[in-house]
């Protein structure tokens, strides 16, 4: 792939934080009680809110569709257990805004048989269709993005889609969500690799899974149906490999171009989970009503992965659990990326994939912030390779407009390595995040303007 | 139920446990050897020295952040190494007042002045011993012999010179390896230059112990490897081309490279990460110039040591490398994207 880049089964850059998997990877996955009082906002994804199709005081079944999507970016919100609606009111989401949303009281005595709905067969249904599919089921990026699965799978005018990449790599610390779904769930994930072959046009599908995980592998291995073209590629671990953008380029020996998709270099990079809630879903049309999550980290009393309906109440959750006493930041996803909670009554969404509970000691910060060192820790972290450093010193002066044009801040996706190996502690991707915020924002008045 | 309150912070939420004040304490570790060599070749003397430029350093520092009330910064080590280096590169038997001197200028024209830790220009020790160097000549570039037998009992007479007043120096006096080159043609076995046998700065002497301090601050991840190979690396190549060119009037390469200052400079000077460039291929380039200079000013240049000039001349222009050498971001290769 000319001479530029010689990329050895992984990415360049990238850091090796703590795995601490250990505690959640052996056990399997267990069905969460059903909360007696279910908290839906209808922003669970990117895109269009879903818009409201029931009434207060209304029955629904499990299953039933609550809200329907608004347009193409945009999904449709099932009921996660029977009940009836009690409320259509704003509900506290992991933002801190309030939103509006549904409360759906479950009933205690119900069976919680899941509606059925209009099965797809993978062999004869048309791309078309899988996609309309997708979308009904309400299905969106279980890894944590929340971004609608059929948006990222249509395949635009003049690309093609060559390779199917399922992304099992799982590269946050703490997550074992994508690793059990792997061991338990073969037979979905097959499936829904099946359909998600048939949607993209893609010749052949590569799951790709960190060497930390070789027992997932192993296992895929041995049960891939022979008339699917499926193969299995292990890589070393490293964060941020589980990024579309890392993962092409450790499987592929690829670059995806700035700013530009995978599906530039002819892949379509799809979540393991994701994989398997499509196979598990379509064949019997069913809406997305629970997700498994892992539960972990020290002030955890019940460690584990659960299969929890989406809308339980994060309060409800950590109740059953059960938490230590000293505990002092919960976050939903993983240590890396996940964003801090600072309200227990906001519930779990589609894209929640992990809840972590820190105690005091976890939180390895330091609240001294020494100044820059030019130590080029940053530099040798940063899987994009920019220059942290230099953007970090531009931040500090406000010069947005300069880390946008020169020094290529929009390619920072915020993995937070620079952070993570800083030795002076300073709050780098925190910069970042907020430096294209300005930029987007500034960009988006600059373009008011000229239509004005 | 829960009734804790929470803490709230931007991800990530984990961090790398090593602090600044972690790589600048293992700085002080890998020097440490040095200080002690330098003790047992230059004994007494080069302890004052050493503990002078140190003290002075350290003091420098906690007095001016206490002037322009801040919080003292002592304690991140860093004031420690430039007062050791400093002390390092002077004269054993060096007047401790001016020693003294060295310390608080080079906290206070070479880093406080700039803004304190992580913005200074230059290599806060060598502006010190530039400036020294242009003040006391005489002094700076008088030479104490190594291993006297008396070196634990006596304290020579300059040591103790009195502010602003000329030093007297002892009769003896020895000649370095590079002024012993330079105006008299003797070149040393480079076994002695390697342990440390001669003559030289009170840290110097010995590259082997260097050495060995450099590499277990690469070992730890605590230093670029690129910037002492790149130093040392385009020294021997262009001495070894002169010396292939012509051995009667050159020297050997690897007289050269363990000659004088130019393994510290290359292992503790070369590499103050504040001073030089952030992308590997502007490190070599770095580190290519220092080599390079130094070996051209000690043959063709009037002084008999070019390892200070080198560095900071080098320092001057490493923020213009940052600028012209940047790494490749990802994702910016016109023939890849037109897959």
């Amino acid at each position: 792939m000319g001479l530029f880049n010689f990329y050895k089964n992984t990415f360049k850059h990238g850091i090796h934080p703590p795995e601490s998997k250990g505690e959640t990877n052996d056990l399997p996955i267990k069905q969460f009680p059903f909360a007696p009082v279910i908290i839906l906002p209808l922003a669970q994804h990117i895109g269009a809110p879903s818009q409201i199709v029931v009434r207060e005081g209304q029955e629904v079944h499990r299953g039933e569709l609550l809200a329907k999507a608004v347009g193409y970016v945009s999904v449709p919100l099932h009921a996660p257990v029977s009940g009836i609606i009690q409320k259509i009111a704003n509900v506290p989401t992991i933002s801190g805004k309030m939103s509006l949303g549904i409360y759906l009281k479950t009933f205690p005595s119900s069976t919680q048989e899941v509606l059925e709905g209009k099965p797809i067969d993978p062999d004869t249904a048309t791309a078309e269709k899988i996609l309309q599919a997708i979308q009904d089921a309400g299905i969106v990026g279980l890894g944590g993005a929340a971004f609608p699965t059929h948006v990222k799978l249509k395949v635009p005018e003049g690309k093609k889609c060559e390779t199917l990449l399922i992304n099992g790599v799982e590269c946050e610390p703490y997550l074992t969500t994508d690793h059990r779904v792997m061991l338990e769930q073969e037979n979905d994930i097959f499936t829904g690799i099946k359909y998600l072959l048939k949607a993209t046009g893609a010749k052949k599908a590569i799951i790709g899974i960190e060497a930390n995980k070789q027992d997932a592998a192993d296992h895929l291995a041995k049960h891939i149906p022979k008339e699917l073209p499926v193969s299995i590629k292990v890589l070393p671990v490293k964060y941020p490999q589980g990024a579309e953008k890392m993962l092409v380029t450790s499987i592929l020996n690829k670059e995806v171009p700035s700013k530009g998709l995978p599906i530039d270099v002819g892949a379509v990079v799809i979540n393991v989970a994701t994989t398997a809630e499509i196979g598990r879903l379509l064949p019997h049309g069913r809406g997305i009503q629970e997700r498994v999550i892992t539960i972990t980290g020290h002030g955890v009393k019940k460690k584990g992965n659960y299969l929890i309906p989406v809308g339980t109440p994060l309060r409800f959750v950590l109740d059953y659990v059960g938490v230590e006493e000293e505990i002092s930041e919960v976050y939903m996803g993983g240590p890396m990326m996940g964003v801090a909670v600072s309200n227990l009554d906001i519930s779990i969404v589609k894209g929640t994939s992990g809840i972590l509970v820190f105690t005091g000691e976890d939180v390895g910060k330091s609240s001294q912030i020494y100044p820059c060192i030019k130590c080029g820790a940053c530099l040798d972290a940063c899987p994009i390779m920019l220059n942290p450093s230099k953007l970090g010193i531009l931040a500090k002066f406000e010069a947005y407009d300069e880390m946008a044009s020169d020094n290529n801040l929009m390619d920072c996706f915020e993995c937070g390595s620079c952070t993570y190996v800083c030795p002076s502690h300073i709050p780098l991707v925190q910069y970042f995040r907020l430096a294209k915020r300005v930029v987007r924002k500034r960009e988006a008045e600059k373009k008011e303007k000229i239509n004005d | 139920m829960i009734k804790k309150t929470l803490n709230i912070s931007s991800s990530p939420h984990i961090y790398k446990r090593r602090s600044t004040g972690d790589i600048m304490r293992n700085v002080v570790w890998a020097l440490l050897p040095v200080v002690f060599f330098s003790v047992y070749s230059f004994g007494l003397n080069a302890l004052l020295v050493i503990a002078t430029a140190t003290l002075a350093s350290v003091l420098t520092e906690h007095f001016l952040c206490k002037l322009s009330k801040k919080e003292s910064t002592v304690h991140d080590y860093s004031a420690v190494i430039t007062g050791l280096l400093l002390g390092l590169t002077l004269p054993p038997s060096f007047p401790l007042w001016m020693a003294f001197v060295g310390g608080v200028i080079s906290i206070a024209l070479g880093k406080y002045i700039f803004g304190g830790l992580g913005y200074n220009v230059f290599n806060p020790a060598l502006v010190a011993r530039a400036v020294l160097q242009a003040a006391f000549p005489v002094a700076i570039t008088t030479w104490h012999p190594a291993f006297l037998p008396n070196r634990f009992s006596t304290i020579a007479e300059s040591i103790f010179t009195w502010p602003f007043m000329q030093p007297q120096f002892d009769a003896i006096s020895g000649a370095t390896p590079l002024t012993s080159f330079k105006f008299d043609g003797i070149v040393s076995p480079t076994i002695e230059l390697a342990f440390g046998l001669t003559s030289g700065s009170a840290g110097e002497t010995c590259a082997v112990i260097i050495a060995l301090g450099g590499i277990y601050l690469i070992a730890r991840n605590m230093m670029s490897w690129r910037t002492p190979l790149a130093v040392l690396l385009s020294a021997f190549i262009l001495s070894g081309i002169l010396y292939l060119s012509n051995s009667e009037i050159y020297p050997s390469p690897f007289f050269m490279l363990f000659s004088g200052g130019l393994m510290l400079g290359a292992v503790f000077m070369a590499t103050d990460m504040v001073a030089s460039p952030l992308t590997p291929l502007g490190l070599w380039i770095y580190g290519g110039i220092i080599g390079i200079l130094t070996i051209v000013i000690r043959i063709w240049s009037g002084l008999p040591e070019g390892v200070m000039y080198s560095i900071l001349l080098a320092n001057a222009i490493s923020p213009h490398i940052d600028n012209l050498v940047k790494n490749r971001v990802y994702g910016t290769i016109k023939k890849l994207n037109a897959t």
